[in-house]
């Protein structure tokens, strides 16, 4: 596997919306080589027949019928945000 | 005390709600600031809730197996108007417009809400060193970890700062902290209980499930948060079994494989010892045990570091400052305000976890990481299905080693994430397990845990198990700081 | 465009379903409300919450495929696809990715001299994003100062239609969303109404040179959001495009959105910073296996399309091609041709009427012919008393008309006005008379071999009878008279 560098880290932030600082970035590209190096084992595995999993349980077709069910109160739906105009969520300019 | 002991006195009526709420409070009261079990005591409420089912009861109303006993409920299941912070900055202030499904199969029983019980932030950790509001100490050792990520539901049922509690358990997080502080933690079946209401750290491992002072009162509250939910759609729809019939005296012929990738190197030898002198019990009392190989399991670890960080990263970037939760208030522009929010908003373990999952799921490395995973996965999923032919349970340790130290292992992620390589391959395939006390070490009179795994939906097996190992064991021993 | 350049152009339509409730809860859809009244933990996004499946949205979708002549996918699945946005509640956006709903279709559009095949890639299914409401002056992001969010629109099913990139002109294009909007109206699965959004298209453009194989360097258009746009838009791309090929310069790959204050396009963002989604397999939603047994099912339900419609009436009715097409483009229009024709034997009189006053009253008032007041009934009843002689057809023109605006039968208007027709040999011949002594000069002029002066003098006694004579007796009266 390639070495992570610290210009991942930074791609890989911008995808995350995460901001760091210069030791953050440092240290995270230290921790995540290694913990990426330590996984990237699994490359070595066999797995040219083998089907991925993602779901343990063998469920299928879950489906709900088309049913109106109550919403919440408006109140409700606005009552956690950090800041609420015109009855919505507020935003500060998209950039 | 157990529940099931205090529901007997209850329904003889020589106890009251208010008697058991009132002598966990002062419980609480005496010893949580030792242990720091929880994020918010519902005090005031927890009387005021003991009153009316006390009322209720005097009515003449059915008193259920879990009516009016305080459960601590881990604090990544959301309750209605009551602050639910997943331990974190970023929801220090959340207040859930919905109760999860398991809260409301709770309040159908009248149980009495002690608190909402400290994790590692977002269920990422397993020493709950991670919590924004402080970390859990261990009740036998204070100076040690209770385990984690449900390290606060662990050391509020050994403190008796609660009869019970939920957690929830997505690598080891119920069973973990169980066994370093002394109780059982069982982890249902993929799908067995909903998910409905529980914060998702990786939707196809989460798995909620509670932490008992027994097996029956494990067996007890089964019954209470099983069953289908139409509102998870990965809830399997099918009749709750009476769990607790299958508390049954008797392993004789019983199947017991005992596999050889989790007594590796990396267990400790007294845990080694302790988990082996339980099986030789197991042996005396009739049962059958053979030493296997699931070959792939020694992938486990790997596997889970790339799935549960990649759902995790997806998981939560709902996090962002828009609809509910911390945002950075000098923000100009959008993108700044995502940024700080969120920067403020998580602890670091969060951070690194989200970081190693948006690299896995990124342009170009998708194939050699997630999917790559998903297929070891599959292969991890049929050596236990080929082991399930042959063996009705398979044992290991839950945990490699005892309570660590706080500290010990803060500076190096990839040793911490060692705690867990026993009981990651059981969230990987979806299977059932409990962890439950098996002793003490001799050294530091710590608690050592013993795993039970079951085939999926196999609860039966893993219950009746864990049944006879606690009757053959007897473990019986209380933390110091009781 | 220069001749030496041809377009390439595929189309991305998205389509909101037309559901009682979202498409991963029970929340109503709605249009036009107040902000976020419509809401719940799941299509808010908050901790905890999981979407379930609307089953009606997976029929309706099949619906839509099939109407594109897809494969139904036997076993398909939902995506997460991962960006920040604050319009969506979750920074992910539940869809499909590498197994869609349905794939290999195609539309069939018929552009008058010839018909374009355009191949369909994919059709799939997600969840619509909420509304995003910029404060400023003018209403732009560019020049907004906040944003406020209406999740409202949150979550309402979507289909996404993509086409391979075989429609050659802005005209194709149009006619293509015109076809796909009438074939999504005739099965009932959205209201596809542009205005309202509930139908959104994108278009990515290329221009090579003739003969060229190789495909240039594309841009997507976004917001092209009514027929003229999609034309006007198109068109303005691809001169732009073409001229900076001409003058030597090179398409930069990029997002444009066309403005149509301007009517040009401008960027947006260049690819050069596209998102990287992340998908991968929704972990909270199971596979869905769809069997044949199912897509059968939902076939059985959906009864003709257009196409086949417009054959059977060629043959069943014995009409033009041209009329077939024109009654079956629209269902409320074929259905109303064929209630007449249960009434009524003489097909062609039918929809001689539709397609023409009928047509352009309707288009006049800007209605359908549903709520048009003329019903089946009264328009047969119209075209029999035309048949016998009751009424000739210039005078039905103003009972028709009468129709239209009050909805009486055609029986009660022609008594109420008088406009039934002079048949009277007797009375026609007076009046034959009396115009003759009138215009002797004019009769002159035909004794003397002028034969088109008779018009003139048929053309008095309409006026004099206010054009209720019988057409074909005062010709044969006329006639013998002048003899
Ligand atoms: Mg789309
Ligand atoms: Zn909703």
């Amino acid at each position: 596997m390639r070495k992570i560098e610290r210009k991942d880290i930074e791609h890989i932030a911008k995808l995350a919306e995460l901001d760091f600082s210069d030791g953050e970035l440092e240290k995270f590209t230290v921790q995540l080589d290694r913990i990426l190096d330590h996984v990237a084992r699994i490359s070595k595995v066999d797995t040219e027949k083998i089907l991925p999993t993602s779901h343990v349980i063998e469920i299928k077709n879950v489906f709900r019928d088309d049913i109106v069910k109550k919403s919440i109160p408006k109140e409700d739906a606005l009552k956690n945000a950090p800041e609420v105009s015109d009855g919505g969520f507020k935003v500060p300019k998209i950039d | 005390m157990t529940a099931h002991e205090l529901h007997n006195m209850l329904v003889k009526k020589e106890i009251s709600c208010a008697d058991i709420a009132e002598s966990v409070l002062s419980r609480i009261n005496r010893v949580e600031s030792k242990t720091n079990s929880y994020i918010r005591v519902e005090k005031e409420k927890m009387m005021e809730e003991a009153a009316a089912v006390d009322e209720y009861i005097g009515r003449g109303g059915r008193i259920g197996d879990f009516t009016g006993i305080p459960i601590a409920v881990k604090d990544n299941i959301c309750t209605k108007d009551i602050i639910t912070t997943c331990a974190s900055r970023i929801l220090k202030n959340y207040i859930p417009i919905y109760d999860a499904t398991v809260i409301k199969k709770l309040k159908e029983q009248r149980y009495i809400l002690t608190g909402k019980a400290n994790m590692d932030e977002f269920a990422m950790g397993s020493s709950n060193e991670n919590s924004y509001f402080g970390n859990v100490s261990n009740p036998w050792d204070t100076e040690r970890v209770p385990g984690g990520s449900s390290g606060g539901p662990a050391a509020s049922a050994a403190a008796g700062e609660a009869v019970c509690s939920i957690g929830s358990d997505t690598g080891g997080s119920i069973r973990q902290p169980a066994s370093l502080c002394g109780v059982v933690g069982f982890k249902p079946t993929y799908g067995a209980v909903s998910r409905y209401g529980l914060i998702a750290f990786a939707s196809s491992l989460d798995q909620i499930g509670p932490l008992t002072r027994d097996v029956e009162d494990c067996a007890g509250l089964l019954n209470v948060i099983c069953g289908h939910d139409e509102n998870d759609s990965t809830s399997i729809n099918r009749k709750n079994p009476d769990f607790k019939s299958f508390l049954k005296d008797d392993v004789r012929n019983m199947r017991i494989g005992v596999p050889a990738e989790l007594m590796v190197k990396e267990i400790d030898a007294e845990v080694k010892s302790t988990v082996n002198a339980a099986l030789l019990k197991l042996e005396e009392l009739g049962a059958k045990v053979e030493e296997i190989s699931l070959p792939n399991l020694k992938y486990a670890l790997s596997v889970y570091y790339i799935i549960a960080p990649s759902e995790a990263s997806s998981n939560l970037s709902r996090f962002d400052g828009v609809r509910y939760g911390h945002r950075n208030k000098e923000a100009k522009t959008l993108r700044e305000m995502y940024k700080k929010s969120r920067s403020e908003g998580f602890g670091d373990e969060v951070k690194r976890r989200i970081m190693i999952g948006t690299y896995c799921l990124s342009a170009g490395y998708y194939d050699a990481y997630y999917e790559k995973a998903q297929k070891v996965r599959t292969l991890i999923i049929d050596d236990f299905r080929k082991a399930f032919k042959k063996y009705d349970v398979l044992i290991s340790p839950t945990s490699p080693t005892t309570a660590f130290k706080a500290g010990e292992k803060l500076d190096d992620p990839l040793t911490m994430y060692l705690s867990d390589i026993c009981t990651i391959p059981v969230n990987l395939a979806g299977l059932p397990a409990v962890s439950i006390p098996v002793g003490l070490s001799p050294e530091g009179s710590l608690p050592i845990g013993l795993q039970v795994i079951g085939d999926i939906l196999r609860e039966d097996n893993v219950l009746k198990a864990a049944y006879n190992i606690e009757r053959a064991v007897g473990f019986d021993k209380k933390p110091n700081i009781l | 465009m220069s001749k030496k350049y041809e377009s390439v152009i595929g189309l991305e339509t998205h389509i909101e379903l037309s559901t009682n409730t979202k498409m991963f809860c029970g929340c109503k859809l709605s249009f036009g409300e107040e902000s976020n009244v419509h809401t719940c933990p799941v299509c808010l996004g908050h901790p905890g919450s999981l979407p379930v499946v609307n089953k009606k949205a997976i029929e309706y979708a099949i619906k839509i495929a099939l109407a594109v002549n897809c494969k139904i996918r036997e076993y398909t699945i939902f995506h997460r696809k991962n960006y920040f946005y604050p319009d969506q509640a979750k920074n992910y956006q539940i869809s499909q990715y590498d197994l869609p709903l349905g794939v290999g279709g195609y539309l069939d559009v018929d552009m008058g001299d010839y018909v374009r095949r355009v191949g369909i890639t994919r059709v799939h299914m997600e969840e619509d994003t909420g509304k995003l409401l910029h404060t400023g002056r003018t209403g732009r992001i560019s020049e907004s100062v906040a944003s406020i969010v209406d999740f409202n629109r949150g979550g309402t099913p979507l289909i996404e239609i993509v086409t391979e990139p075989d429609i050659k002109s802005p005209e194709e294009a149009k006619e293509y969303l015109i076809r796909l909007r009438n074939l999504i109206l005739y099965r009932g699965v959205s209201n596809c109404n542009m205005e309202e959004g509930s139908l959104r298209c994108d278009a990515n453009i290329s221009v090579k040179k003739v003969g060229e194989e190789r495909i240039g360097t594309k841009t997507e258009i976004k917001n092209l959001n009514s027929f003229k746009f999609l034309q006007k838009g198109l068109q303005y791309e691809i001169e732009r495009q073409t001229n900076l090929l001409e003058s030597g310069g090179k398409v930069i790959q990029q997002t444009r959105h066309y403005d149509n204050n301007t009517n040009m396009t401008k960027v947006l963002r260049s690819k050069e910073e596209a998102h990287d989604y992340r998908y991968f397999p929704e972990p909270d939603l199971v596979p869905m296996h769809i069997e044949s047994k199912v897509v059968d099912e939902v076939r059985c339900t959906i009864g003709e399309l257009p196409a086949e419609k417009a054959e059977r009436f060629e043959k069943e009715y014995n009409l033009p091609k041209y009329d077939s097409s024109f009654l079956s483009n629209d269902k409320k229009v074929a259905r109303y041709f064929e209630d007449c024709c249960k009434l009524y034997s003489n097909a062609k009189n039918i929809s001689n009427w539709i397609m023409g006053d009928f047509s352009a009253l309707l288009n006049k008032e800007g209605i359908d012919i549903n709520d048009s007041k003329i019903k089946p009934a009264n328009l047969a009843s119209m075209l029999k008393i035309i048949d016998g002689g009751k009424i000739n057809s210039k005078i039905a023109k103003s009972v028709f008309e009468e129709m239209f605006k009050t909805g009486e039968s055609p029986q009660v208007i022609i008594e109420k006005m008088g406009l039934e027709q002079i048949s009277d040999g007797g009375l026609l011949e007076d009046i034959i008379e009396e115009i003759i002594k009138e215009n002797p000069g004019t009769v002159k002029q035909y004794k003397n071999g002028k034969k088109k002066a008779i018009g003139f003098l048929i053309g008095r006694v309409m006026a004099r009878t206010k054009g209720k004579a019988n057409p074909k007796m005062v010709n044969e009266i006329m006639t013998k008279k002048l003899k």
